[in-house]
């Protein structure tokens, strides 16, 4: 066996291996290219030790230069808070109403609204903000106290029924059970269902109407479009926070659900509060 | 016990054996091509002046386009994501007439290739331009190929170094100005150069020089062909397209060979005699450094340099130009089997020409219709569909657009009278540089109204929203219908916008969704 493969046509030693009749030339290779292989490959080498690399133990070598990637988190963040920082001030400077009003801190608002929103309050409102029963939908236009962008702000931050908060938005809704007789119950609750709809016995309307102008009238209103200062409800609309029909106002009526959202401020702070109520207000519903 | 001579002998050797031993690499050989003179040189001068032309002065050029656009004839602005070109701006979403270029680039290339071989490499690859422009420079300091030679094999001396670093210098401002051109494309030019000299420029404006002034010089003075033998994949590729009816640079043989430096002699000692001379002109102005005579090579670039080296000898000579020419596989096979009588014999030039000395009449000579072929019909039919549907596509397009999302959480909304709200998100497109207002309005969905977030009219049918000039506007749009208006759980209507002063109007088809027990 010969170690000397010469091609015959070019006259250059061949690697010896052959494929079909085609064989590989042995070129050498231009010097410029390894070169430039043995500069990469110490490229490499520098760079392992300049960054983290090398697997250790218990972690890896920290490299040189100090870089670590949640060091570069930590300064996008702060450049990202420093290039907010305009929106943050102005939006603590100014009303929620302001806000509202002005198309650049208005759109910031509710950007950052919209985020805390879908950490704090999407347990219960849902992720639309389109609620469920016994809590609210947040896009309808129907509001238990009020739906202006400082109501809204108010009753986030200081809550409903919030036992924590002094000045947390405060109303209890009678229990009907041992006030009024079954009858009475559902007569009642035949006219509040006759408000908004049809109702299967038109004769319990009109004693209905008597329970209701003795006994919710107070807080419901005469011609029961709700009181906002005591958040009792409309309850002549299409909207029912605890499920439509006769059966779900009886049950109501009886025994109420009074439901109760905590207080955010001590948590979120202001600002986000505020901004949490920009979003709210611009869901479609705000007045 | 065995004797010497008994031992076996096996047929065995170090793979590192001194006699087989290879170099791992090879140092590059210089090359000091020589000035060509010529047609196809005055070609590739006026090749160079027309590239080298449009690659520093287009960001120069203005275009006048109102006071909302910039006034920069081509501009890439990466910032605000359009392009322009002379009347043409582009929208990012708009980038498939550029895909459609780099098609018509990609089939162009097999075109040209298909026909006139490697012209690109040859004539028009910034690589190829860029090294003639170098290795005008370094004529002009150290001289032609002997001075070159000399002065390189010559030991280090005042003059060798003055002249040396004369002629780097200018290769560096020539890579400076080639790298600073480039950013020029990318930013108001003028605007710009003013930044890039008070040094107020972006960082990347500076990186981006830095970079493209070392590859212009390392690419364009010191590895020169070194980049197309070894870097390039074009060759490679190109040489993949060629086939027998594409024009390539040949050398001759069956009228050149055998060659002789003593023709006259050989002539008269009775032995064949070739057109060529062997005078190695050819090799001597080839910037690859290679022997055209050698065949078809990868590192030929077809600059046709030898075709004017040896066409000036061959009229020197009084003998036909042409023994280095532009010519196909097939006419060369021709005429080489004529030459050896198919083959059967070595090179015979006397069997190429009649007994005056012309050229027989069976001799296979270039002409036009031989690059038009089957393959190269289709290859122009293809590029000239891409580019007409471009056109067409570019002339039709809008420049008013409408887009809708129709909110999916939640799809709808009852509100306190019953009725049933959505809400979308609608965005205008003005894609014009001009300020318009744009009326936007419903159509079906009976009883529908909608209302817009920041704009504090009551709900109607109808808007009016001024659009700023060359900008996207998305409006929170909810749209409202009565409950006893409602005929189905998915009702389909339509956004639509009027231009009312340019007649431009654009429609979209969305979905009005309502709960299923809503009738």
């Amino acid at each position: 066996m010969s170690n000397e493969h010469i091609d015959e046509i070019s006259g250059i030693t061949t690697t010896g291996h052959e494929w079909d009749g085609i064989k590989e030339l042995n070129n050498p290779l231009p010097r410029w290219w390894v070169i430039t292989f043995y500069i990469t490959v110490a490229w490499a080498l520098a760079y392992t030790i300049a960054y983290p690399a090398w697997p250790m133990l218990s972690s890896a070598t920290r490299g040189v230069l100090g870089f670590s990637s949640r060091n570069e988190v930590k300064n996008e963040m702060a450049a990202a808070d420093a290039a907010k920082a305009k929106y943050v001030t102005a939006i603590q400077s100014k009303t929620v109403s302001e806000i509202a009003a002005d198309d650049t801190l208005r759109e910031f608002a509710v950007a950052a609204g919209g985020a805390a929103f879908k950490v704090n309050c999407v347990q219960c409102h849902g992720s639309g903000a389109q609620g469920s029963t016994g809590f609210p939908n947040l896009n309808d236009d129907d509001w238990l106290w009020g739906g202006k962008a400082e109501q809204i702000q108010q009753t986030i931050t200081h809550g409903i029924r919030f036992a924590a908060d002094a000045d947390t938005r405060q109303s209890e809704m009678t229990a009907f059970a041992d006030v009024l007789k079954p009858e009475q119950i559902a007569q009642v609750s035949a006219y509040v269902a006759s408000l908004s709809g049809p109702v299967k016995d038109k004769s319990l309307i009109e004693p209905g109407a008597k329970v209701f102008a003795d006994n919710c009238a107070a807080c419901h209103g005469e011609n029961a479009k709700g009181n906002r200062d005591l958040g009792a409800p409309n309850l002549t609309d299409a909207i029912w926070l605890h499920g439509s029909g006769e059966a779900a106002i009886a049950a109501q009526v009886r025994a109420p659900k009074n439901g109760v959202m905590p207080a955010w401020v001590g948590r979120l702070g202001e600002t986000t509060v505020k901004e949490l109520a920009v979003y709210v207000h611009s869901l479609g519903g705000g007045e | 016990m065995l004797d010497q001579s008994q031992v076996e002998r096996l047929e065995a050797e170090a793979v590192n054996s001194a006699k087989t031993r290879q170099p791992l690499y090879a140092a590059r050989k210089k090359i000091f091509p020589k000035r060509a003179s010529g047609r196809f040189r005055q070609f590739k001068w006026l090749v160079m002046a027309i590239t080298l032309g449009i690659y520093y002065l287009t960001p120069w050029l203005r275009w006048d386009r109102g006071a909302f656009a910039p006034d920069q004839a081509v501009l890439i602005d990466l910032a605000n994501r359009r392009f322009y070109f002379f009347f043409i701006e582009i929208w990012p979403q708009e980038f498939y007439y550029v895909a459609g270029l780099l098609m018509m680039a990609g089939v162009g290339l097999f075109l040209i290739t298909s026909t006139v071989g490697r012209a690109w490499c040859g004539y028009t690859c910034p690589q190829t331009v860029w090294v003639d422009l170098f290795l005008v420079v370094e004529r002009a300091i150290e001289g032609d190929r002997n001075a070159r030679m000399k002065l390189d094999a010559a030991p280090w001396s005042a003059r060798k170094l003055f002249l040396r670093v004369s002629k780097h210098a200018i290769w560096l401002v020539i890579a400076v100005a080639t790298g600073g051109a480039w950013i020029f494309y990318f930013a108001d030019a003028p605007k710009l150069l003013g930044e890039v000299v008070t040094g107020t420029a972006a960082p990347i404006a500076y990186a981006t020089i830095a970079v493209l002034t070392g590859t212009t010089y390392v690419f364009g003075g010191l590895m020169r062909e070194q980049v197309c033998t070894y870097m390039c994949p074009w060759p490679r590729i190109q040489a993949a397209m060629l086939d027998e009816n594409s024009l390539t640079v040949t050398y001759n043989d069956w009228r050149g060979e055998p060659r002789s430096r003593h023709a006259k002699k050989a002539s008269a000692a009775g032995q064949l005699v070739g057109d060529c001379v062997d005078c190695n002109a050819c090799v001597a102005v080839c910037p690859m450094g290679i022997d055209i005579r050698d065949g078809q090579q990868l590192e030929c670039i077809t600059c046709a340099l030898c075709i004017d080296a040896c066409d000036g000898i061959m009229d020197k000579l009084g003998r036909e130009r042409g023994l280095i020419s532009y010519a196909t596989l097939a006419d060369y096979n021709a005429n080489m089997a004529m030459a050896t009588c198919g083959g059967t014999g070595p090179v015979n030039p006397a069997l190429v020409r009649t007994p005056s000395g012309s050229f027989a009449d069976g001799l296979a000579h270039f002409h036009l219709g031989k690059i038009f072929r089957l393959r190269t019909y289709i290859y122009l039919g293809v590029w000239s569909a891409i580019g007409l549907v471009l056109v067409y596509s570019l002339l039709t397009r809008e420049r008013l657009e409408l887009n809708v999302l129709h909110d999916r959480n939640p799809q709808f909304v009852t509100l306190s009278d019953g009725s049933i709200r959505n809400g979308y998100t609608v965005k205008l497109l003005n894609m014009i540089p001009e300020p318009r207002t744009v009326e936007i309005t419903l159509h079906g969905l009976d009883g529908g109204e909608m209302s817009i977030v920041g704009i504090d009219q009551p709900a109607s049918r109808s808007y009016s929203i001024p659009v700023e000039p060359d900008r996207l506007k998305t409006l929170k749009v909810f749209v409202r219908q009565p409950l006893d208006q409602i005929r189905k759980p998915a009702q389909s209507f339509e956004f639509r916008i009027d231009d009312t002063a340019s007649s431009e109007t654009a429609e979209y088809t969305a979905t009005f969704n309502a709960p299923e027990n809503s009738r």
